[in-house]
């Protein structure tokens, strides 16, 4: 193996469903039984389910809070500053029937009420967003796995937490969350290289697109794993040739696969091979990584 | 009527047959709410007659002229947004939560707000009816707004065009775009398919619907990629009152369908799966289940 300083790869896609979790527990469970220090962070924190794929002990759980306002009544002047202030209207205040409430769904714990309030009204109480939990699996390796409560306005703190939890002193591999708004990118931003699984179809084509605008974006170099090939169409692979995106691995559109995944099994159960190609995998992320050219 | 498709998860083929319920019936007005991904419109390539564009958040920027790094602003952004680096004070256009608090503290007016308008509402007509969907640019919040925006718009749409029939492809997840999505509908079908996954998926998803009492839903997606599980997952919605209205088989056609730009009942519409789909969406809306 080659030596390489320790990397966080975040392992994405446009959209849930084209394969990334399979990638993130298949490439987390080849490193680690070739004994490479690893993590796994499932950063979906709206739909974790990377635990389901290992036996696991609990070791650690935390529960991840943001500070939303209280408010003494008794303090309160009514002034209608915090009001102001509260950029998410998570404030609500009637001046005349001395009413005055946070809706705590819609607070977003930025502490400007507090600062506005000139009565020493409001303090803040934590509020729970979700939890955090590390198991240790065999060896010193551990998942950590980021669950947001049901409700809750955004997973983004859970999955900050999540992501610290796991640490810096060895591989990561963060298993990120659908979509390319704010948990896509609070996740890749924390990553060294981003994988992007997708298909040859329109559908998968049309994510591709934007997850690699956003990465240039925020300059953060990537590569692309095509998963069920066979299915779908050429027009992703022009597209990578065009934008100079490298092709880091395919996976056939194969019925054992899908059904392999289904049982919450690994693809080395249904052919060692796979072992081998996780690990060729890994090598090319280094490498990719190391090589300025791509990155963007 | 309003009818919601939702999955736990993306991936399950819920565009698919969003796609296929949208060419099955009477002119329906078809909602992708899907603002962070959407691509319905791939597959039907309407007709874009008006854009309106969204603000989805704001972001703070530092005035360097101003800017005298006194560093005040950064020991109260509760987003650890803003950051001292050789140029000077900075702010993280990826962290910076909008909230305009250091806006308000700077002692020296050095911080503004800029608007973030790259996200878009479009309306227009598809070949079996209107069609409104949202973009929201990449990294934005307010999704739940967009989504509230595109489906007012709808409405709008349903009574102008005598279109009684919407159908909403809804985000994938749980969270607040979900819940805009099927607040007020008449009816949520959730699409799952047969892995331990989608049962856990179809779980959470079945939660926020049955938290609303919305009459709900299920269709098993590529259930005979595993009939264990879909025999599984079907027991585990009787017990929860949910009623499993189709199993539907694998069938690669779909993909081809897509990839020709067609919904499989366009594509194939005498396959079982498209014959399938058609008693389904029959039954959905005459309310049977
Ligand atoms: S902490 Fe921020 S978001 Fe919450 S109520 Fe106060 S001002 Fe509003
Ligand atoms: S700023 Fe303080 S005193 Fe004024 S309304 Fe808010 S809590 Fe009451
Ligand atoms: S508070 Fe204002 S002047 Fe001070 S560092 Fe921040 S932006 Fe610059
Ligand atoms: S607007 Fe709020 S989140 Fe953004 S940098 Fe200023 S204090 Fe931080």
């Amino acid at each position: 193996m080659t030596d390489h300083k320790p990397l966080k790869i975040a392992i994405a896609s446009g959209k849930g469903g084209t394969g990334k979790t399979l990638v993130a527990t298949n490439l987390f469970h080849t490193l680690i039984s070739n004994d490479i220090k690893t993590s796994l962070v499932d950063c979906d924190a709206e739909a974790p389910n990377a635990k389901l794929f290992f036996e696991g002990k609990l070791e650690k759980s935390f529960a991840v809070t943001q500070q939303v306002p209280v408010i003494d009544e008794n303090l309160c002047t009514y002034c209608g500053k915090c009001y102001e202030y509260c950029h998410y209207n998570a404030i609500f205040i009637l001046p005349p029937a001395r009413v005055i409430k946070v809706i705590e769904d819609l607070c977003h714990g930025c502490g400007a009420c507090t600062v506005a309030c000139k009565f020493g009204a409001i303090t803040e109480k934590p509020m729970p967003l979700g939890e955090v939990r590390r198991y240790a699996l065999e060896g010193s390796q551990s998942l950590v796995e980021s669950c947001m409560k049901t409700g809750v306005f955004s997973p983004v703190a859970v999955i900050k937490a999540g992501i610290k939890e796991a640490g810096n002193g060895q591989t990561v591999i963060m298993d990120a969350p659908p979509g390319t708004s704010c948990p896509f990118i609070q996740t890749v931003d924390r990553a060294d290289f981003v994988v992007l699984v997708t298909e040859p179809t329109p559908f998968g084509l049309s994510d591709l697109r934007q997850s690699v605008e956003t990465l240039k974006r925020m300059k953060k170099p990537c590569g692309v794993i095509v998963n069920r090939t066979g299915l779908g169409n050429h027009a992703l692979y022009d597209f990578l040739e065009q934008e100079d995106i490298p092709l880091l691995m395919e996976i056939p559109f194969e019925r054992n696969i899908a059904h392999t995944y289904a049982q919450g099994r690994k693809l080395k159960d249904l052919d060692p091979a796979w072992e081998t190609r996780f690990l060729n995998l890994f090598e090319k992320i280094i490498l990719e990584n190391g090589n300025s050219h791509h990155k963007r | 009527m309003e009818i919601a498709i939702i999955s736990g998860k993306g991936g399950t083929g819920k565009s698919s047959i969003s796609a296929a319920f949208a060419t099955l019936a009477e002119p329906v007005v078809l909602t992708d709410c899907d603002v962070d991904a959407a691509n319905l419109y791939i597959l039907f390539d309407p007709e874009h007659e008006e854009e309106e564009s969204f603000v989805g958040g704001e972001k703070a920027v530092i005035d360097r002229e101003l800017c005298t790094n006194c560093g005040i602003c950064i020991s109260y952004c509760a987003f650890e947004a803003i950051s001292f680096s050789p140029e000077g004070v900075i702010i993280s256009e990826t962290a910076c939560d909008g909230c305009h608090l250091c806006k308000r503290i700077c002692p020296h007016g050095a911080i503004h707000m800029v608007d973030n308008d790259d996200s878009r509402l479009y309306t227009g007509s598809f070949r079996n009816g209107r069609m409104v969907y949202g973009r929201l640019a990449p990294g934005e919040e307010n999704s739940g707004k967009l989504v509230n925006l595109v489906r007012e718009k709808a409405r709008k749409q349903s009574k102008a065009f005598g279109m009684e029939t919407i159908i909403i492809d809804g985000p994938p997840g749980i969270g607040c775009p979900v819940i805009s999505s099927i607040t007020g509908v008449d009816q949520v079908v959730i699409v799952t398919e047969p892995s331990l996954s989608g049962l856990h998926d179809l779980e959470r998803a079945a939660d926020v619907s049955g938290s609303f009492g919305i009459q709900t839903r299920v269709i098993i997606n590529k259930a005979d990629l595993d009939e264990a599980m879909s025999d599984t997952i079907e027991t585990w919605c009787r017990e929860r009152g949910l009623a499993v209205v189709a199993r539907i088989p694998f069938n690669p056609e779909v993909v081809e369908a897509m990839v020709n730009c067609k919904s499989i009942s366009e594509w194939a519409p005498d396959s079982e799966t498209s014959q399938i789909l058609r008693e389904t969406w029959k039954g959905i809306l005459h309310g049977k289940s």
